[in-house]
């Protein structure tokens, strides 16, 4: 319990110099690995050794360049088309970032005006919004996007816009508990009293007051979202060919478990590793912003 | 008591209704149904007499009422592809299912929990750091990715345990245990901490005073209580697992609803979808509704508080 109680006493603090004073081996670890990882897919045109679609089908499945068999200008070898693996994790990265970053953008804004209005107006819009909530909570998410992704057509748009619909709830539920208790706070009736509107005084007083936990569900989002769009892209409803996601590459190295490791080690490799980054810095906002915070 | 009972029925209820509606959008999501039935060179007329045929030109609502009114009765029409009832189908091959994931919650249950109370137990020890590592490398692999892994190690490498299929107690090892290790990560970090926070309450530190062993503490005091927020977790892992089996029986062709549902959706077979999804989702909503009135039973506190609100 030492943690939580010094956690407590640092809460005093002014928040800038609390972060950089609890600056530890977790965050940096984790800020390190997503600056990289989103340098390398940002930068992927200029750095990536080999166009992730250029295919040699002389150079077909080589290992990685240690091995044997390996290529030099091949450093974590080649795919069975003869496309070069590391080209195509560092475009893969692009699409697994990108589409993670507006999903969670997207589902944040969804979530976050739902739980406001949940938690500010209180009685039955809460109550069907919670139970909006609890349909969303209880379908299988996967089937549910799967699904839709089906009918409406794989395109980069849809799969966001799908996998956005089917995890606001996360959003909603913890700002709505977190608003529930800021409306009764001394400054919001102060507010209102001035005469402010609702929605001013949602937007001005209500909302900065309910940033720490969106703050902290964003980046453990981050993390879900791109182990989701990665599972959509393997079962084949995600991004389409030829852009190289991390899932397709897995889908891929499925047919090759047998014969040649590095299709599926690497590709995986790199989602764990962005995965557990973002989770290391949420885990550390969490812990650093407001300790009590159950997310 | 009774009357959170009953208020929470009619929640599930109203979960269910929120769930039929959505379920009957997605066969409509597609846009003419009837498109997916009929070859597409088929003529004008023929589709004009299978949309009267399935009632597809009354109104909306009355459509949705007479697919709630089947639904109720397990009664989603007959798969496309199969051509026989889709209950039929998801009865077929929901043990494979339930086997798969109680498989992978119990072995989540067996490693996590005691891993989790140990290293509580053990504060800053090199076994409470094993375990947080464990957690952290748990939490952010992706079951595919796993599932790939343990078959490369454990079926092609060192030959153990079958790639794929069921058969046996030996096919269930590496679904298992892709399945429930992202569980077992989870379970792990609540009953660490779930541990740490009743150590630290007052009748603990009372009952070592008095002189009670600190065995006797350990397992009699702290974990009873400790055990009461885990009951929730497991209702709640029971149902994400469910949706999980999805991934996990298409990489290990295990052969339950979440490979049918997976085959459903690629053949455009919609009933057979909506009843898996409709089946998952009331699974989720019933167990839910047992762990919550579990919960009660065991910490009666939690009925005031949630009826204040």
């Amino acid at each position: 319990m030492s943690e939580a109680v010094s956690a407590a006493a640092v809460t005093a603090v002014e928040p800038r110099a609390r972060l950089a004073r609890r600056l530890n081996f977790r965050a940096v670890f984790g800020i390190t690995v997503l600056v990289i990882m989103g340098g390398a897919a940002m930068l992927a045109p200029q750095i990536a050794p080999w166009d992730p679609a250029r295919q040699m089908l002389m150079k077909r499945l080589r290992p990685p360049a240690w091995e044997a068999r390996g290529l030099r200008e091949h450093p974590l070898g080649t795919d069975h088309l003869g496309r070069d693996i590391l080209s195509r994790i560092l475009y893969g990265g692009r699409i697994s970032l990108g589409v993670g970053l507006s999903a969670v953008t997207l589902s944040a804004l969804i979530g976050v005006t739902l739980g406001l209005l949940a938690g500010f107006y209180g009685g039955r819009t809460d109550a069907a919004l919670m139970r909006v909530a609890d349909v969303f909570l209880a379908i299988p998410y996967i089937l549910l996007a799967m699904g839709v992704v089906f009918a409406l057509g794989p395109s980069l748009l849809n799969v966001i816009l799908v996998m956005a619909v089917t995890r606001w709830v996360q959003f909603a539920r913890i700002v709505r508990a977190d608003v529930l208790s800021i409306r009764e706070r001394e400054f919001v009736s102060g507010a209102r009293a001035r005469g402010n509107r609702s929605l001013r005084l949602l937007l001005r007083h209500v909302l900065p007051n309910a940033l720490t936990p969106i703050i902290v569900v964003a980046t453990l989002e981050l993390a879900f979202m791109i182990i989701y769009e990665s599972a959509l892209s393997f079962l084949g409803l995600g991004v389409q060919p030829p852009t190289p996601t991390w899932g397709w590459m897995l889908a891929d190295g499925r047919n090759y478990v047998a014969s040649a490791w590095w299709l599926a080690t690497f590709p995986g490799l790199a989602i764990m590793l962005t995965v557990l980054a973002v989770n290391l810095l949420g885990d550390w906002l969490r812990d650093t912003l407001d300790p009590r915070l159950k997310v | 008591m009774l009357v959170y009972v009953l208020r929470r029925l009619l929640q599930s209820v109203f979960v269910l209704l929120g769930v039929s509606v959505i379920v009957f959008g997605l066969l409509h999501l597609t846009g003419d149904p009837t498109r997916l039935l009929l070859p597409l060179e088929a003529r004008e007329e023929d589709v004009r007499q299978l949309r009267a045929l399935l009632g597809l030109d009354d109104p909306l609502w009355i459509q949705y009422l007479r697919f709630l009114s089947r639904a109720v009765r397990g009664d989603f029409g007959l798969s496309f592809k199969h051509q026989v009832p889709a209950f039929t189908l998801i009865a077929q091959t929901l043990p494979a299912t339930l086997e798969l994931t109680a498989a992978g919650l119990g072995l989540a249950l067996l490693v996590a929990v005691p891993a989790g109370i140990l290293a509580a137990l053990r504060r800053n020890s090199i076994l409470d750091a094993v375990c947080s590592v464990g957690v952290l490398i748990g939490q952010a692999m992706p079951v595919y990715w796993l599932g790939l892994l343990l078959i490369m190690v454990f079926a092609v490498g060192l030959g153990w345990f079958p790639a794929a299929g069921r058969d046996g107690v030996s096919s269930l090892v590496l679904p298992a245990t892709a399945l429930g290790a992202f569980s077992m990560a989870r379970i792990a970090r609540m009953a660490r901490s779930g541990m740490l926070e009743v150590l630290a309450q007052d009748y603990v530190r009372t009952a070592r005073a008095a002189g009670v062993r600190a065995f006797v503490v350990t397992y009699k005091y702290a974990l009873k209580n400790a055990a009461i927020p885990l009951v929730t977790i497991v209702g709640l892992e029971f149902g994400i697992l469910l949706g999980g089996a999805v991934i996990t029986e298409t990489i290990f062709a295990w052969p339950g609803v979440g490979r049918l549902a997976v085959d459903a959706i690629f053949s455009r077979d919609y009933p057979l979808v909506q009843a898996i999804v409709a089946m998952l989702a009331t699974l989720f909503v019933l167990i839910n509704l047992a762990m919550d009135l579990l919960y009660t039973y065991l910490d009666p506190r939690i009925v005031f508080v949630r009826s204040a609100r």
